[in-house]
């Protein structure tokens, strides 16, 4: 069975939050292994009233299976050409800003800068763009990286099957994909045109992905294109049939909220701090396993309060432009692909999370 | 006498393993180790970083334990073996705890890969302490294939369930000649205590103490509930009885001829 299987079960889903009371959150709460309806029920309205008990048992599990501890990354942007028309994204193709694409010896100098705060987890990003930035540059990238960091993540274009077992081959162990809307009309109307506009394409990524070697895939919704509960409800949905159908595969999922300072396009679906605390706490109820990032999207000061919540994983020290961790920011006419809240550098997240009593992780991983 | 766990040559006196992951930082890990006693001490590999630019999880552990590398990401036999023998090229020694897993939810062990995984490191010349399910004849295998212990899990990992294998690892501890020492679900001292009661050589345990409110406390906790309970088992438990019962209520009409 494919996710999209799943997904078409469970469309209807504003019948599916119709009946719920304030009774199933409170059973959902009481539940010994909580389902797929006690998740729907965490996410409900009438959830709401439950939302400090329910970050309660949020912050238990996330202590439990996690530990005091929060693992760092941050992410190096290779190249800004895009096929693509994502309503939402400063990369698109249609937005007249300088197109840069980095050198391998240009992404070896931000390796450099990266590696020496100590960071050894890298996530690497691309526009979609298979003529500028094809599969065989982002491969020679990866190479380059190898020799400072222990974990490569990419998150980039789909791919095939074929493609990211290649990938795995030249050293990445990790995938990044976001569905962004698992709606379908909804996905349609952000992603007009270009390549991601194949919805299918992009759903099965994920399974794709683990399916040929990847060992942590982290997916997620893009977070105010669309109802929120009815987005994170098939993001936990399709988190657990991953986790099902690839016990081997560390399942992550990621929550970037739209800001409201995203230039000109107008957030659709405005999402709350409180919807957020009541995402990651229905999504850590739901999947106790389930690695949980949040982005430097969101301000330093919100972010604090969610690592007692339930987050697993921060990203530091980022940048969202191309050679971003070489060039200073005057120097560049590329803009970024969305504006950063948290810009604190790495030792500034460090010292915050041991502040908070929380081991900064800088190295969890291993190429073997 | 002086009660002596021997495992690959060395004679250990406190029988808690401890783990070192999920601690909220290398310092209260340092004191926690260092406040239990313990001499034995499992480390990640994949959380070491030789080359760090911050700092190095090796410097925290007390140069008086025995280290031994866990092999955690192992998915089988092979990526365990090369993980074990980077951990000795990274200079963790060659002691190994073999953790092959491919089930992330559960983080439950594949016992055949654990076999395969061990014989190569035995014959390697590494002290193997492989983590397993509790099952006879897998256990039996791992003797077999040269391991120094065997390591059935007490409960999934981090549960903090406690001993519910108890019965399975009962029969461990009657049939395999090699210590027998309970890693993973212990979520309290009295559990622990409960392992050494039933007769393990030892246990490991991690969560329970890294994720306490007091760390440094609670390892002295385990550290001494596993001493009591090795002290009972070492002096004999009487057997409980689930009702009080007359002496020899069948035999009582025989006299002394």
């Amino acid at each position: 069975m494919s996710f999209y299987d799943l997904y078409s079960q469970y469309r209807d889903i504003d019948t599916a939050f119709g009946p719920i009371t304030r009774r199933d959150p409170e059973k959902a709460l009481s539940a010994k292994s909580p389902g797929i309806k006690d998740f729907l029920a965490l996410l409900s309205l009438p959830a709401e009233t439950y939302l400090e008990e329910m970050a309660v048992k949020s912050h238990k599990l996330t202590l439990q299976y996690f530990g005091k501890t929060i693992q760092l990354y941050t992410p190096l942007y290779l190249s800004n050409y895009c096929d693509n028309r994502c309503v939402y994204c400063g990369f698109n193709a249609d937005n007249k800003i300088e197109r840069k694409r980095l050198t391998p010896k240009e992404v070896e100098s931000e390796a450099k800068v990266i590696a020496a705060t100590g960071l050894q987890h890298i996530l690497v990003l691309t526009g979609e763009s298979r003529t500028q930035s094809p599969l065989s540059y982002i491969k020679e990238c990866v190479d380059v990286l190898k020799n400072y960091f222990s974990s490569i993540s990419v998150e980039i274009y789909a791919l095939t099957d074929r493609e990211y077992a290649e990938l795995v081959l030249a050293g990445a162990d990790g995938l990044t994909i976001y569905q962004e809307a698992y709606d379908k009309e909804v996905y349609k109307a952000m992603h007009p045109s270009g390549p991601k506009n194949d919805y299918r394409f992009r759903l099965d990524a994920p399974a794709r992905g683990a399916g040929s070697g990847m060992r942590n895939v982290n997916i997620g919704a893009l977070l105010g294109l669309d109802d929120w509960r009815k987005e994170v409800f098939w993001l936990g949905l399709h988190a657990k049939y991953l986790q099902d159908k690839f016990p081997d595969v560390e399942v992550g999922a990621s929550l970037p909220r739209l800001r409201p300072h995203a230039g000109h396009f107008t957030i659709p679906h405005k999402v709350s701090d409180r919807a957020m605390v009541q995402t990651i706490a229905a999504l850590r109820i739901f999947l106790p396993r389930l690695g949980i990032s949040i982005s430097t999207r969101e301000e330093a000061g919100f972010r604090e309060n969610l690592i007692s919540i339930g987050i697993t994983r921060m990203s530091a020290g980022s940048s969202t432009y191309v050679g971003g961790h070489t060039i200073p920011k005057h120097n560049t006419d590329t803009l970024p692909q969305f504006e950063i809240s948290d810009t604190r550098d790495v030792s500034g997240i460090m010292g915050m999370l041991e502040r908070k009593g929380y081991q900064p992780v800088l190295k969890d991983w291993l190429r073997i | 006498m002086e009660d002596i766990l021997r495992i690959g040559g060395r004679e250990i006196k406190n029988r808690l393993f401890i783990g070192t992951g999920k601690f909220s930082s290398y310092n209260v890990m340092k004191l926690a180790l260092e406040a239990s006693n313990a001499e034995i001490v499992t480390v990640a590999l994949r959380r070491v970083d030789e080359a760090s630019k911050t700092e190095n999880i090796l410097d925290y552990i007390p140069k008086r334990c025995i280290l031994a590398a866990n092999t955690s990401g192992a998915r089988n036999a092979d990526e365990a073996v090369r993980i074990a023998r980077l951990a000795k090229a990274a200079g963790c020694g060659n002691w190994v705890k073999i953790e092959v897993i491919q089930d992330n939810k559960y983080l439950l062990p594949d016992n055949l890969e654990t076999v395969k995984a061990t014989e190569t490191l035995a014959k390697e010349g590494f002290i193997v302490l492989p983590y397993m399910s509790p099952d006879l004849s897998m256990a039996r295998r791992l003797v077999d294939a040269g391991a120094a212990a065997v390591m059935p899990l007490g409960s999934p990992i981090g549960s903090n369930r406690g001993f519910k294998t108890r019965e399975l690892v009962e029969i461990l501890i009657s049939e395999i000649k090699i210590p027998v020492i309970v890693d993973a679900g212990l979520g309290a001292p009295s559990s622990a205590c409960e392992c050494m009661e039933a007769g393990c050589a030892a246990v490991l345990v991690n969560t329970a103490i890294a994720i306490a409110e007091d760390p440094v406390v609670m390892a002295k906790a385990f550290s001494d509930a596993v001493k009591a309970g090795r002290m009972a088992y070492v002096s004999g438990i009487p057997r409980s009885e689930k009702n009080a019962r007359a002496s020899s209520p069948l035999t009582g009409f025989l006299r002394n001829e």
